[in-house]
């Protein structure tokens, strides 16, 4: 009986660390309910054949991160209510995943695909080879192929701003900047930060932290851990922190309330995608990438029969990157960042792309 | 095979889709108070199974899973709790994408040497908790989970400092890679691009364990320390070689877990490669009761669940459901496999028990 019942803990505990490896995603649960984006208001200005499909293909991290996902899924319902498409979405739980949705969606009669997420490269590439007659977007990297969008950003710019904005609203001197995976892309982000802040204060201290390390996936829910961060650095006497870690950012928001201090959201306007009053009270601006938009128009130039693919940078100079104003707290300071906007788009104002 | 042992087999295997269907029904009623219909999620999942696609993806999605159950299970057979299956896992794929790359031989012989890295990879980490339990008695379970944490941030970092392959003039790139492995270190396809040959590795490595465990006087040493750990000492076998050598078998097969993705697929490593396919063997070892046939089909079970997970969500099944669903149907077979042997031994005892009577 004893060996049973040891049996019987080692199931329990090893079904316990299933379900954490299961949920280390958990963040996309709580906006699956989202509208079903396929009953959309046909009411189209860029007007598709009936029936035009269209697939959004997302990573493991999914919809639900109030960010990065979020704004694409936005992009959807966007490209939905212009051209009256049926949005189709699927989102990945394992390697393998990659690859086959984007073969489902294909098969599912999908015209144009994006695929969210650097990871999608060689799945896409591999996928867009055969399938000559779609066409396929990528957000955050590049496929070289006649019918694939490149759609990449340039994080670096949009958060030069955002840090030249927490550098001038800082009173102590010292602000933070949080990371998830500690990966090129998020140092892109990191780099542009502390540039910006640097550029308004060269005195200034810029903590970093980054919450996992390549390949750790929890590190875009880690809610707690951020504000386990954020918590100490504004305890420490940092009063503006920015976390670009997709889902976890919430934690940063969270330890701002209860310090009264700034938080700086990224990819969507965190204040509007908070919508909780009390968190919109400490959320200064948001370093928009308006992943949204890549997708919507990638969706309707093959809505509209231009499938034409290429690579497609979004950058100050086209708003694909910039800063929120949302809640008027960087208002007072505008004119000084738009004047830094236009130096950097003028090319007089160079931001490094890694830290 | 005598009457009794047919009798076990077929208590077993009944159980074990007793649970499935009663893992579907509890799937049921979940799905009805969400709002969705089980019919139509059942018929997209049963419907899956008709699709050529769907069974090759199904075999090339077990495939880790068969193998990194196996590695798991050897453990369990002498209740040793390998938890470390993935961070074992991830060191191998990058030692393995490092060394084996770094070299050029002919194919059959690359492949063999890569296997012989990745495998001697995961023996060294799964080693170092062996170690610590054989030296130190520390509990296997803490120091594997701590070892999965060492082994991430140390394959990335190493990773990111020393192997990564910056492409001049693609700085744009944002997937970075080891350098590519050389042909002749690519595992071949069965079907290509749908289906690769680590099946055949995989079902062999299954009937390797079955010969070794039930076979081999090693095996019944491990079993005899997993059964009764006093007895097997007091018939001389030495528990402390018996935890190491296994620790150090379940680490080895652990390193091949990675190897469909790295030398089949991918060919290079690359940050998250083969992510969750560790932890997912405990589950399928679990499932499988650590026998090489119960672990073959619930690997297949769980590559089938996932293959049709793409499917459940174009039904507006969110994909959540689906994790839900094999979370029950683990919970449900360990819990009415438990449920079973019970009834079974208290059976068995109640015959012994009139058998005497009717002896006296």
């Amino acid at each position: 009986m004893r060996k049973n019942a040891r049996l019987l803990t080692a199931s329990l505990a090893a079904l316990g660390l299933f379900a954490a490896a299961c949920g280390g995603d958990d963040g996309g649960s709580t906006s699956s309910e989202a509208p079903a984006s396929s009953d959309a208001p046909a009411s189209s200005d860029a007007p598709a054949a009936d029936g035009f499909i269209a697939g959004i293909a997302f990573d493991t991290g999914g919809r639900g991160d109030g960010t990065f996902n979020d704004s694409a899924a936005l992009g959807g319902e966007c490209a939905a209510e212009a051209t009256g498409a049926e949005i189709k979405e699927l989102e990945a739980n394992v390697d393998e995943d990659r690859k086959a949705n984007l073969e489902l969606l294909v098969e599912g009669g999908a015209k144009v695909i994006v695929g969210v997420g650097f990871m999608f490269t060689d799945p896409m590439g591999e996928v867009a080879a055969a399938n000559p007659d779609v066409s396929f977007g990528i957000v955050d990297s590049v496929v070289e192929a006649d019918n694939v969008s490149s759609l990449v950003f340039a994080e670096e710019q949009g958060s030069f701003l955002v840090g030249a904005a927490a550098a001038l609203k800082s009173e102590s001197g010292t602000i933070g900047f949080i990371g998830g995976q500690e990966i090129d892309l998020i140092k892109k982000f990191e780099a542009g930060y502390t540039a910006g802040a640097k550029y308004i204060n060269p005195d200034i201290v810029v903590e970093v932290a980054y919450l996992g390390p390549a390949g750790d996936n929890s590190a875009w829910g880690n809610v707690d851990g951020a504000k386990e961060i954020a918590a100490g650095w504004y305890a420490a006497g940092a009063d503006i922190i920015y976390t670009a870690a997709g889902g976890s950012g919430a934690g940063t928001i969270q330890a701002a309330i209860e310090a009264d201090a700034w938080a700086i959201g990224v990819d969507s306007d965190q204040y509007l995608t908070s919508g909780d009053p009390e968190a919109q009270k400490h959320i200064l601006t948001s370093m928009l990438k308006r992943v949204d938009v890549a997708v919507c128009e990638t969706i309707k130039a093959v809505a509209g029969g231009d499938t034409s693919g290429g690579f497609k940078v979004f950058d100050l100079s086209n708003d694909g990157v910039g800063y929120a104003t949302s809640g008027g707290y960087v208002d007072d300071i505008a004119a000084q960042l738009d004047e830094i906007k236009a130096a950097i788009i003028a090319g007089e104002i160079e931001v490094p792309t890694a830290p | 095979m005598n009457r009794q042992k047919l009798q076990r087999v077929l208590v077993t295997s009944a159980s074990s889709v007793l649970a499935i269907i009663v893992a579907l029904v509890i799937c049921a009623v979940i799905l009805l108070i969400t709002g969705k219909d089980p019919v139509k999620a059942y018929s997209t999942l049963f419907g899956a199974a008709g699709e050529t696609k769907v069974l090759q993806g199904m075999l090339n999605r077990a495939t880790p899973l068969m193998i990194s159950a196996a590695a798991v299970a050897i453990g369990f057979k002498m209740n040793l709790f390998n938890i470390g299956v993935e961070g074992q896992m991830r060191v191998a794929l990058l030692s393995t994408a490092v060394i084996g790359g770094a070299v050029n031989l002919p194919a059959p012989l690359h492949i063999a040497f890569c296997f012989v890295v990745a495998m001697a990879t995961g023996a060294l980490w799964s080693g170092i908790a062996g170690w610590l339990k054989v030296k130190r008695n520390v509990n296997e379970v803490i120091s594997t989970i701590m070892l999965n944490f060492i082994a991430l941030s140390v394959v990335a970092w190493s990773f990111d400092t020393f192997f990564r392959l910056d492409k001049e003039g693609e700085s744009t790139s944002l997937l970075v890679k080891t350098k590519d492995l050389p042909r002749s270190a690519w595992f071949p396809d069965l079907v290509d691009r749908r289906l690769n040959g680590m099946l055949i590795v995989a079902i062999v490595i299954l009937i390797l364990f079955w010969v070794l465990v039930w076979k081999t006087k090693f095996g019944f040493q491990l079993r005899a320390s997993g059964a009764n750990s006093g007895a097997a000492r007091a018939t001389g076998v030495n528990p402390k070689r018996m935890i190491f050598i296994s620790m150090l078998i379940s680490g080895a097969l652990a390193g091949l877990v990675g190897m469909r993705a790295l030398m089949g697929d991918v060919h290079a490593y690359q940050n998250n490669l083969a992510e969750q396919q560790g932890f997912n063997g405990i589950a399928v070892a679990l499932l499988g009761r650590n026998h090489p046939v119960g672990i073959f089909f619930s690997a297949l079970l769980f590559g089938f669940l996932g293959e049709a997970s793409g499917r459940l969500q174009l039904e507006d099944i969110p994909k959540e459901i689906v994790t839900i669903m094999t979370g029950i149907i683990v919970l449900a077979v360990v819990i009415i496999n438990e449920a079973v042997k019970r009834w079974d031994d208290r059976r068995i005892q109640r015959r012994a028990a009139a058998m005497v009577e009717a002896a006296s």
